[in-house]
């Protein structure tokens, strides 16, 4: 009659957790996932540097000399500019996976002007010219999906999707059709490069694409912060994002909504391929886009679409990508799929690590047993992985409420 | 709050690597060299340049940093720049779309050598530091195709040969993948079509050899390969060969039972059955010579070319697949290449056909011999066509140039697509 098999644990949901201990928690899944992929990287390598050294690499790569550190500020500013521009269409809870396609545009946009207007007009004239078509090019690239989603109520996960491809194998017609003879190759116009010049031109090398990238980041983070928060627009777009009817019943005219949306964000992305024609290549290739449209999206959930809380993702995400190909170079590995593997280790244990924060676990045993809440006591239970799911839930109505209210 | 930790953490993390900004590598007056990679050692063509780079540097006792998977825009740029920030002396980078950027970076960085595989724009761009490299692998491919030639004719006496295998005219049909539409491939599966044709007409008096060419677009995609050279076995080729990097193609013909001559190194592992033999271009030889030039402070050659003499341009052995007297013949031929008794592009060994949208800068005589070719050797903008290539009788592949500018689409080799 006493004993009742209890489960071995059951899981309840933590009341809000301090900000210092969710990202301590947070610190220390990357710290193990990191302490782990050294343990086997410095066993595994052809010529490893150790287990420390593992960890000096890992930091090197990003900041080892200021030049590293000059690329990891740009990579950070383009690929925070790109979440950027997804995050508003995803707080409307318009799916846009269409972002590599409308960097490619405002890419081949920026690139015809080099090919056609080259030399034949002012530098000045010609990156202002580059600049407004790249931006139309990346608009009209996310209007058709959006014109599409409007009145036609057409799935525009799948819309986004092709129009990447279209964009890709435009950008292979027009480098074939401008460079017939070099293997897909476009060769660099570096002549009309937008880049800071300093009176050192060792700086110019370090900082000079580095600066125009990082100053459109801060401003369009800026803007976007503004725009969600304080703007009529950005109420509009959580609006519809929360509820199409409830936004039709507030008199929002949806269409509108949708269609103003994806040309802000289609044309950030047109933004970010003028950046990368203009400032950082002035040539393109059919991957220029550095696949920037999917890892924004990582960017944008991992950030809570909190455009403050991107700047941090975007820089953590780059200084992941970097470190680790720098242990690959260091340790000696040529493939990979190595750093790949370790990105992905800390990935799983930093989304894993979220169930932690949001939930606590209860032994049956020992300690946890005066934690138990009363309720939870009485009648036996069949097997733990239903019973916890429904514990749950009962645990959640009342912090569901609090947290509405 | 949450951003302000956000912040903070940002912050902490450049705090973290500003200290290790203080240990920065100083030169010792050792030789360090870069190699720059377009991908890792999963392609067989990058694979082929890691693999010479670490034999060359350990032959001559200098250290090496190796970067895989730079791609061809202003990425190479970087890889460059951070080369030389790590106190590299030379820096090689093996792909062609490198170029104008490795250029960029040796106009930045006078006092370091940039080597740059398979382009063509050193001897006319006019940087000192900056070198092209190649080697004649059109006489390799041209050995390979006397292996495949053998091959087919030991197929065609047991045979083994099907009735697909012949186009209308009773011409033995073979296949080959390409990767994109340009004077590389054209000159690659050209010679390898000449050397297995030599052969078929040397030993078979009553058929001939044709070639169907399906192009990928792609150095490297393992799926088109696949899907290209089984689209050239169902039209009935009877043997393949491919200028691609992936093992797509050699996997489908060892699915497909099909012989396969490969490229860039042995694939008789993966495919046992099928695998005949392989060219590839050696670089040690090349880069003992950079690294050599640099250590004695010499100039490297502006534009470089192996040959078959100094053993940059070689075969693997020979696989289970290859007919029997393969490897006699090839020795044979070797020899005369070597000797310069025999030339791959012989004019009197092919024909052309000059029509409104090929071959424009060719000049034939009335049985179709090419007796005239202007190449396009001086890259610029408008690909002028501006050199002779055809001397008394003689395609002269990479004389003027070491990337190769064999262009002409001969009779014989129906190309199925174009890819550039």
């Amino acid at each position: 009659m006493e004993r009742i098999k209890e489960p071995l644990l059951h899981i309840t949901r933590r009341d809000g957790m301090p900000l210092w201990k969710s990202m301590l928690i947070r610190a220390g899944a990357v710290l193990i996932a990191l302490v782990i992929s050294s343990i086997f990287i410095s066993a595994a390598a052809p010529n490893s540097q150790g287990f420390f050294g593992f960890f000096g690499s890992f930091f090197s790569g990003s900041f080892g000399t200021m030049r590293r550190l000059s690329q990891l500020l740009r990579e950070t500013s383009m690929l925070l500019l790109v979440a950027l521009a997804l995050v508003i269409a995803f707080k409307m809870k318009f799916w846009n996976l269409g972002g590599n396609g409308q960097i490619l545009m405002g890419c081949l946009a920026s690139a015809m002007c080099l090919v056609y207007l080259g030399g034949r007009i002012p530098n000045g004239v010609l990156w202002l010219i580059m600049f407004v078509v790249s931006i139309l090019a990346g608009a009209i690239w996310a209007l058709l999906p959006a014109l599409f989603k409007a009145f036609f109520n057409t799935n525009e996960s799948l819309f986004t999707l092709m129009m990447n491809y279209i964009a890709m194998y435009l950008v292979a017609f027009f480098i074939t059709h401008w460079y017939p003879q070099g293997s897909g190759a476009m060769p660099s116009m570096s002549e009309y490069a937008l880049i800071v010049k300093f009176s050192d031109p060792s700086n110019t090398s370090i900082w000079g694409k580095t600066i125009p990238v990082v100053l459109a980041a801060v401003l369009v983070t800026i803007f976007i912060y503004c725009y969600l928060r304080y703007h009529k627009h950005g109420f509009e777009i959580s609006i519809v994002g929360e509820s199409v009817n409830t936004a039709r019943y507030a008199g929002i005219n949806v269409k509108k909504v949708i269609i103003r949306t994806l040309i802000l964000s289609g044309a950030l992305c047109g933004l970010v391929g003028f950046l990368l024609v203009a400032t950082v290549n002035q040539m393109i290739t059919t991957t220029m886009d550095g696949n920037m449209g999917f890892t924004g999206i990582i960017v944008a959930w991992m950030g809570k679409f909190d455009p403050l809380v991107m700047i941090g993702v975007s820089l953590f995400v780059n200084f992941l990508t970097r470190g680790m190909s720098q242990v690959c170079i260091d340790f000696g590995f040529t493939s990979e799929a190595l750093s790949d593997t370790v990105v992905g280790l800390i990935y799983f244990f930093l989304i894993g690590c979220e169930f932690f924060i949001s939930y606590k676990l209860h032994f049956s045993k020992g300690r946890a047993k005066k934690d138990r809440p009363d309720f939870m006591d009485p009648a036996p239970k069949p097997p733990e992985i239903t019973d916890t799911t429904a514990q749950t839930q009962q645990e959640n109505t009342p912090d569901a409420a609090e947290e509405t209210a | 709050m949450k951003k302000l930790l956000a912040m903070g953490l940002a912050a902490t993390l450049a705090v973290a690597g500003a200290a290790v900004l203080g240990g920065c590598t100083e030169d010792d007056g050792s030789i360090t060299v870069g190699l720059i990679a377009l991908h890792d050692s999963n392609s067989t063509y990058d694979k082929n340049f890691i693999d010479a780079m670490e034999e060359a540097c350990e032959n001559k006792g200098v250290s090496l940093i190796l970067r895989t998977g730079v791609d061809e825009d202003n990425d190479c740029y970087d890889a460059a720049a951070d080369l030389v920030d790590q106190g590299c002396d030379v820096i090689f980078a093996d792909s062609f779309g490198h170029e104008t950027f490795m250029i960029q970076a040796a106009r930045e960085f006078p006092e370091v050598e940039f080597c740059h595989a398979t382009g063509t724009m050193a001897h006319t761009e006019n940087v000192a530091n900056f070198h092209n490299a190649f080697s004649s692998i059109y006489e390799g491919r041209y050995l390979a195709g006397v292996a495949a030639g053998m091959k087919l004719v030991e197929m065609y006496n047991g045979d083994q040969l099907e009735e697909n295998n012949f186009d209308e005219n009773g011409n033995i049909k073979i296949g080959y993948v390409g990767a994109y539409t340009y004077a590389e491939v054209i000159s690659g599966y050209t010679s390898f079509y000449l050397g297995a044709k030599s052969i078929i007409e040397e030993e078979l008096e009553e058929v001939g050899l044709v070639m169907d060419v399906q192009f990928t677009g792609s150095w490297y995609d393992l799926v088109a390969e696949g899907e290209a050279a089984n689209a050239l076995i169902n039209r009935g080729a009877a043997l393949i060969s491919q200028h691609a990097d992936s093992m797509g193609a050699p996997s489908a013909c060892e699915a497909a039972g099909v012989p396969n001559v490969s490229y860039n190194g042995s694939t008789a592992a993966a495919c046992p059955n099928t695998f005949i033999v392989s060219s590839r271009i050696n670089w040690v030889p090349y880069f003992e010579y950079m690294i050599d030039c640099v250590v004695a402070g010499e100039d490297i050659a502006t534009d470089w070319l192996g040959t078959l003499e100094d053993e940059s341009v070689v075969l693997t052995e020979l696989g289970a697949a290859a007919a029997e007297g393969t490897q006699e013949k090839i020795d044979e031929v070797r020899a005369q290449l070597m000797s310069g008794e025999l030339h791959v592009f012989d004019c009197s060994t092919f024909t052309v056909t000059k029509t409104e949208n090929k071959n424009a800068n060719a000049t034939v005589d009335e049985n179709g011999v090419l007796t005239s070719y202007m190449a396009d050797v001086d890259t610029d903008a408008n690909y002028a066509a501006d050199t002779e290539a055809v001397v008394n009788g003689v395609f002269m592949e990479s004389e003027e140039r070491s990337a190769p500018y064999f262009d002409v689409q001969i009779d014989g080799i129906t190309l199925l697509n174009a890819a550039f």
